[in-house]
């Protein structure tokens, strides 16, 4: 059976099910999807011993930071509880409130688009900026729009986007890939960015140094020019209240002021599910962003406008809605709650699998523990199978997520609908068939036991068990198992 | 009190120094404890990698076999907490389970959990004259929220060293079959939970977990550290005398 929540317009005929029945993020488009498995993108990044070391000093700082301001709170649980039930309420009555959002937005001047999945999106985005004859566009750091891979899109149809964020700069300018939701370049350090500003941003002085406020400037004036000669802008949101018809947008470095209000037309593209019922609501989410996310008590740039207000800022406002495997998501009742996510990345600071690895090893834009369970759930599980197994399991992200996202029991969750390799599968069943009968299961003990006396140092163990013989020793069989002793007694 | 021992498929078979330190420290404070010996496994392994329908058999057996009890103890922060936190929602498709599984579930306690919070006992009245590194396990952590039951019992064990674990709240990078299936990332983390244990300047590093000690002391040994790792129950059992 098939839950339809989210998109309450008809689909088009490009949009193609699954042979489950559910709607994914289409293949091809976008970066959702890694070239290859955790594991083996995680054994390329853990070799490199520079992303060790500046992942293991942002993600430090970061946690303190964000500890020590989440600590003067005294109602931060209060406040958590609160998120997480506005956000299941908004699930639960999605398509009403996007309903409304929809008039709101239209009444105020605005225009809604409606868009299926990425390749709609995008289709949508490049006709509305070739419409206004110009061929850049600058950019708010968005998500939603590296989730649909916007920027190829664009570029493909000869508009250049100019990543306007700091960091999103350094990472376009590079060629490169996010790593982190809120600091896409957490992987690059001074020297590196020095190094990508001197060889590819326009009229850059020869004699940068990597003084964090040197480079700053220099980025500062390339941009500047920059938004005082763009016409048209897109921009992400963080909310979308329903009740008003105004979209909202956090940062924390003034370039999405600029964006938001300086050009002639604003394209917004917003998934789904960012949406907040109420005006008030906002209260929540404001408190609970930027002391989980930058460790700041309150956020440096709040932008919000609501459709067109004339004679100020932009005077062609759009918003383009997108659902791009959201439905799917909608649909599954444990794992639904990865959509309560507000972006903060709060799990990825505290994940002792994120710090080792970095963000690229997920193979989508959103990495760490939230990635593990969005991205598969938007893609369906059989193109992110390995995504839901990145985790130990050890919890730090339930505790992090200021909307109380139970992170580890949707991996669970998750791990129960991969197609298993037909060898583990066998085993496990034998395993579970053993356990299931005392008698055998203490005959398998004894087995175990010489399996172990022969293999003790684990050199004798086949794939995949090899795998654990490369760092640890196997403990020393024991003289009895604890049964035998009891008996004995 | 009665007490049912949930001896864990791990202790009984590799560790069962851990078990069997469970049975005398809880028979040295006046205790009666009971091994139903139709117990295997709590299903946890399979549960957490994706294998809930094998699971739900040595569900409906754990449920089965530790009925009768009206309290049941294991040396493992991990298996209780599956035991509190998955098994009904393994049973979910047979109702009338679920609901006994969570009546077990309410009965089954940790290590240090029944100690304090049952028995009302920090000081057990062990001696063990040796510095030691505690290691909070994930599971027990946040999933249990032992909280520093398992220090303050550590605390009054006469001779005890006790040293503060850097970053002691970071996982050891077990994991169960992660340790497996992404054997570098679990060894990364593990390579940084070795160097804080070596920090401390400990002789031994314990847990509430055998689990975990496993996979600890698994690489203390492959890199001739010297540290040796110790259950928490053997250090709570331990007579031995200061030299």
């Amino acid at each position: 059976m098939t839950t339809f929540l989210g998109m309450p317009l008809v689909r088009s005929r490009a949009v193609v099910a699954r042979s489950d029945g559910a709607v994914y993020a289409p293949r091809g488009v976008g970066h959702l999807r890694g070239d290859e498995s955790f594991p083996a993108a995680a054994h390329t990044a853990l070799a490199n011993d520079q992303l060790r070391r500046n992942l293991r000093h942002a993600t430090t700082t970061i946690r303190g930071k964000s500890g020590r301001v989440i600590a003067e709170l005294p109602d931060w649980q209060e406040l958590r509880s609160a998120g997480s039930a506005l956000k299941a309420y908004t699930m639960a009555h999605l398509p009403d409130l996007l309903e409304q959002l929809e008039s709101k937005v239209t009444a105020a001047g605005g225009v809604v688009h409606w868009a299926a999945d990425a390749n709609e999106a995008n289709q949508i985005v490049t006709d509305l900026v070739r419409a206004t004859g110009e061929r850049r566009v600058i950019k708010v750091k968005s998500m939603a729009t590296q989730e649909i891979g916007l920027n190829e899109a664009l570029e493909e149809a000869g508009i250049a986007p100019v990543e306007t964020d700091l960091a999103e700069l350094i990472v376009q300018l590079g060629h490169d890939k996010p790593s982190h939701i809120l600091v896409p370049a957490i992987h690059r350090n001074r020297a590196e960015i020095r190094e990508i500003f001197l060889r590819e941003m326009p009229g850059v002085d020869p004699a940068l140094t990597d003084d964090p406020p040197v480079l700053a400037a220099a980025a500062r004036r390339y941009l500047r020019e920059t938004f005082l000669t763009t016409k048209v802008a897109v921009s992400g949101a963080n909310f979308g209240i329903a009740e008003t018809g105004t979209l909202a947008v956090v940062e924390s470095e003034g370039n999405g002021r600029m964006c938001l209000t300086l050009p002639e037309t604003l394209i917004t593209v917003m998934g789904i599910e960012k949406l907040v019922p109420t005006w008030q609501d906002l209260e929540v989410f404001l408190q609970l962003l930027p002391r989980a996310s930058t460790g700041e008590r309150m956020n440096p740039y709040t932008s919000m406008w609501t459709g067109v207000t004339p004679g100020d800022g932009p005077q062609h406002v759009h918003l383009v809605l997108i659902d791009n495997g959201r439905t799917a998501v909608l649909a599954d009742e444990v794992g639904r709650q990865a959509l309560h996510c507000i972006r903060c990345s709060a799990c990825l600071n505290v994940c002792p699998v994120y710090e080792r690895t970095g963000g690229h090893a997920y193979g989508s834009v959103y990495p760490g523990p939230i990635g593990a369970i969005l991205s598969p759930q938007l893609t369906g599980i059989e193109d992110n199978a390995s995504l839901p197994y990145a985790s130990s399991l050890c919890g730090a992200c339930f505790d992090a997520c200021p909307v109380k996202i139970d992170i580890p029991s949707i991996l669970v969750h998750l791990r129960n609908q991969v197609r298993h390799p037909r060898s583990e599968a066998t085993a496990m069943k034998a395993a579970a068939y053993t356990m299931n009968h005392p008698k055998l299961y203490a005959r398998a003990q004894r087995a175990a036991k010489l399996a172990r006396i022969a293999g003790r140092r684990g050199r004798g163990l086949p794939p995949p068990l090899n795998g654990w013989s490369a760092s640890r020793d196997l403990p020393q069989p024991p003289d009895e198992t604890f049964r035998d002793w009891w008996r004995g007694r | 009190m009665r007490i049912a021992l949930f001896v864990t498929c791990l202790a009984d078979t590799m560790f069962p120094a851990a078990a069997k330190a469970t049975v005398h420290l809880l028979e040295r404070l006046g205790h009666e404890v009971v091994f139903p010996d139709d117990q295997t496994c709590c299903g946890q392994m399979h549960i957490n990698t994706g294998y809930q329908k094998d699971a739900l058999p040595l569900v409906r057996r754990h449920v089965q076999v530790f009925e009768p009890y009206d309290v049941v103890v294991a040396p493992s922060g991990s298996c209780v907490g599956s035991v509190r936190h998955q098994h009904a929602m393994v049973a979910a498709g047979d109702p009338a389970l679920a609901t006994r599984a969570a009546a077990v579930a309410s009965r089954t306690y940790e290590l240090s959990e029944l100690l304090v919070d049952v028995l009302g006992v920090e000081d057990v009245g062990a001696s063990y004259p040796h510095r030691v590194t505690y290691h909070p396990t994930c599971h027990s952590l946040r999933v249990l929220r032992v909280g520093d039951k398992p220090v303050r019992l550590l605390r009054q064990v006469r001779g005890l060293d006790l040293v503060e674990l850097p970053a002691a709240e970071q996982c050891c990078g077990f994991g169960g079959t992660f340790a497996v299936k992404n054997a570098d990332t679990s060894s990364a983390m593990l390579a940084d939970k070795i160097a804080h244990v070596l920090e401390t300047g400990a002789e031994v590093c314990t847990a509430g977990d055998s689990s975990c000690l496993m996979h600890i002391g698994g690489g203390l040994s492959r890199q001739q550290t010297g540290v040796r790792t110790v259950h928490l129950a053997e250090i709570l059992a331990s007579t031995e005398a200061s030299q």
